[in-house]
């Protein structure tokens, strides 16, 4: 008898328990929802950021921001490239209203503008007398603008350049002009190539911002286009297949072991382990070089063949959902990151290497920031305001973008296209055969803009 | 005769050891990639021999950390609670007093596992929005417990099955209630199956990243969301990577340290009968 009492007892105490830790997440979990979801007076604003050097020191600034903006807390959450764009387009698809603010790049911007799903700063600009648009590095506001309106400010912003080791060239008797072609690159890349050393280092690894990146601006230069006009697909045209066939060839002789694998990550540590002589690449990448690839490193304009100047544009950019309840909260800290004065901050308290690249005209008039760039400084700058989203080849196109077609099918044509030409790096089938593949894909997306 | 065993059982040990190794080594290597510099863990060949540095976990460590660890572990412990709440009357019921069609019953369970993980997200997603759910923690808790929930119900009866049913009976003879048989019998005798699956579910709901990811951003983000933020776009990232996966690996470390006897026990029970 006394055995059944305890056991109610134990059997009421188990149940208590339960029901007490339900009760207990039920409330931590509304307290959350609190803090992150809505409520209208709270001035806790969130940020969805990718994930680069540039962030993670906005991150660390964060705290000078509320220093002087006490009523406004500023969640940042910082995610892979990949993962970011995913949750952002569900955000904003969804009308979710989780993010007050988001890094989105020049390939979301106009077409999320349109949609309507992110707001036009215009007007936010034009109440800053201080915010001076007029110092934004042209190309990269023309890029970040739909209907001459600016619908996201740009925090960090690059082209693409050719890096490449002075002694391991000089060894050979090469000297690399300031502006190379593609043959004069190739021809280097073999000479230096070694049973040690690889000539050069191009991304390989499948992806339309991967792959199909550096791949897309050598298809420029000779003249190749994704579409024409009427938006028929040009894949198979020999402009786009000598382009392929040259960038293939040139990976397969003179490229980095493992290229259909190599990405911005892998061809960065093979360059500062001295595994291969040149990369062409984002401009940033100069900036997290190490040992004797910091000394022993100079800087080349994007190479071309027919079309000058053909380095890529991308810009990581503050943008604002429609959906967000904290407009004037989330523009006070989009205002103050993309600033003049940020820039000049970050210079301070972190040293003016750590300055946000491509953005600002001024940022390369200020004498600490030449210094601590240095080499690569003016190539950037260069090959930033040279590149014409709008004019990426020699022949007239339908869309803009450089190293992207701006349209929302992309992301999977260029990605499958791209694992296409990754099959072609492993051997697996011919330029041709990935070529007729590819424009069989493309094709099928550009019959959808053709009526 | 005996010299062959013993060689063949040297053998056997040099083989068991080798695979250990090999299934160790990945671990092993993201402890030693924590305690480089970030030069030295992307170089080519891989560094060996270096002198170990802890800037990186305290460069991981200065950062917000804390509450990733902590949505983690209320996701976690929360989930398992309510797996073994709801699971061990399921369990009871399909195991000692069989319900009509309990095959098919047991079957629905686990069916609910064929679903793509990605096939559900949209849905919940929605769902999660219009219930003020998305980046709070309850969605987690409730996501982990279902998805675990099946996975418990077949461990658990598994283990109920190992009990004599004569034990039941002698029970009841002697005018035990319900509640008495299962806290009285049942408890004790599965404690280490308990154990067992407690830990496979923490497990599952410490390492999830796919909706976690998907269904918060900044208040009820978890562990595995912390660890992706250090991959970064342009830079190296190697041994900060390195360094905050040990750490969230830790408390699963910990509670499989402390569970230890009773999930070998719990492991090997229907084993051998």
């Amino acid at each position: 008898m006394s055995d059944t009492k305890l056991g109610s007892v134990q059997w009421r105490f188990v149940a208590t328990t339960a029901i007490g830790l339900i009760v207990a997440l039920a409330g931590s979990a509304c307290a959350g929802a609190g803090g992150g979801g809505g409520g209208s007076n709270s001035k806790t604003i969130t940020l969805a950021a990718v994930d680069n050097p540039q962030m993670a020191d906005l991150k660390g600034l964060v705290s000078e921001f509320q220093k002087a903006h006490s009523d406004i807390t500023v969640k940042i959450v910082t995610l892979p490239e990949d993962q970011l764009r995913q949750q952002v387009t569900q955000d904003v698809a969804a009308n979710s209203g989780r993010y007050d603010l988001f890094t989105i790049g020049t390939y979301e911007v106009p077409l999320w503008a349109k949609k309507g799903w992110i707001e036009n700063l215009s007007p936010f600009i034009a109440k800053d007398s201080s915010y001076d648009p007029g110092d934004l590095i042209p190309g990269v506001s023309k890029a970040l603008s739909y209907n001459n309106n600016l619908y996201a400010v740009p925090f960090y912003g690059e082209s693409s350049m050719l890096m490449y080791r002075k002694d391991m060239l000089a060894a050979k008797g090469i000297t690399m002009p300031d502006h190379p072609t593609w043959d004069q690159v190739a021809a280097a890349a073999k000479a230096v190539n070694s049973s040690s050393v690889s000539g050069i280092c191009l991304r390989g690894l499948p992806g339309w911002g991967e792959q199909l990146a550096p791949l897309d601006t050598v298809v420029n230069t000779y003249g190749g286009r994704w579409f024409d006009e009427k938006w028929n697909a040009q894949l198979t045209q020999p402009e786009f297949k000598a382009a392929v066939n040259f960038y293939i060839n040139l990976v397969k002789s003179a490229g980095e072991p493992g290229a259909g694998n190599a990405g911005f990550t892998e061809c960065l540590n093979a360059y500062n382990n001295g595994k291969v002589a040149m990369w062409y690449d984002a401009t940033v990448a100069a900036s997290n070089f190490t040992g004797a690839a910091a000394t022993n490193s100079a800087y080349a304009y994007a190479p071309h063949v027919v079309k000058d100047w053909s380095g890529w544009l991308w810009a990581w950019a503050l943008g604002m959902p429609s959906s967000s309840k904290k407009k004037d909260a989330a523009w006070t800290f989009a205002d103050w990151a993309t600033s003049k004065d940020y820039i000049k901050l970050v210079g301070q308290k972190l040293g003016w290497a750590h300055v946000p690249p491509g953005t600002r005209t001024s940022t390369y008039a200020i004498p600490e920031y030449q210094q601590a760039a240095g080499a690569f400084a003016q190539v950037t700058v260069q090959s930033i305001a040279n590149a014409d989203i709008a004019h990426p080849t020699v022949q007239p196109v339908p869309y803009v973008g450089i190293q992207y077609v701006d349209i929302d099918e992309f992301q999977q044509l260029g990605d499958q296209v791209s694992q296409e030409f990754a099959k072609v790096i492993a051997g697996g089938q011919t330029v041709d055969q990935a070529l007729q593949k590819a424009q069989a894909l493309a094709a099928a997306v550009g019959k959808k803009y053709q009526t | 005769m005996s010299e062959v065993a013993g060689r063949s059982k040297v053998l056997w040990s040099i083989v068991g050891w080798l695979v250990v190794f090999v299934f160790f080594f990945p671990v092993l290597w993201m402890w030693l990639e924590g305690f480089k510099t970030e030069p030295q863990a992307a170089s080519t060949p891989p560094t060996i021999l270096f002198v170990p540095t802890l800037a990186e976990f305290q460069e991981v460590l200065s950062g917000d950390f804390p509450p990733f660890f902590i949505n983690s572990a209320i996701a976690s412990i929360g989930s398992t609670l309510l797996v073994l709440v709801l699971g061990l009357p399921a369990a009871y019921a399909l195991a000692i007093r069989p319900v009509k069609r309990s095959r098919d019953v047991l079957f629905f369970f686990i069916s609910t596992r064929f679903l793509p993980f990605a096939a559900s997200l949209v849905p919940l997603y929605l769902l999660a929005r219009d219930l003020q759910l998305l980046d709070n923690i309850l969605a987690l808790v409730l996501i982990y417990t279902t998805i675990n929930l099946p996975l418990g119900v077949w461990l658990l009866r598994s283990f109920l099955l190992e009990i004599p049913h004569d034990l039941f009976e002698a029970a009841r003879v002697d005018g035990a209630s319900f509640h008495h048989e299962i806290l009285r019998i049942v408890v004790p005798l599965i404690a280490p199956g308990l154990a067992a699956t407690s830990l496979i579910c923490l497990i599952f709901s410490w390492n999830e990243f796919f909706y976690a990811v998907n269904l918060t951003s900044s208040v009820a983000a978890t562990a595995p969301l912390f660890l992706v933020s250090f991959i970064s776009g342009r830079g190296l990232f190697y041994a900060k990577l390195a360094a905050a996966a040990t750490l969230a690996s830790l408390p699963v470390l910990l509670a499989g340290w402390i569970a230890q006897r009773q999930l070998i026990r719990g492991l090997t029970m229907g084993a051998v009968k």
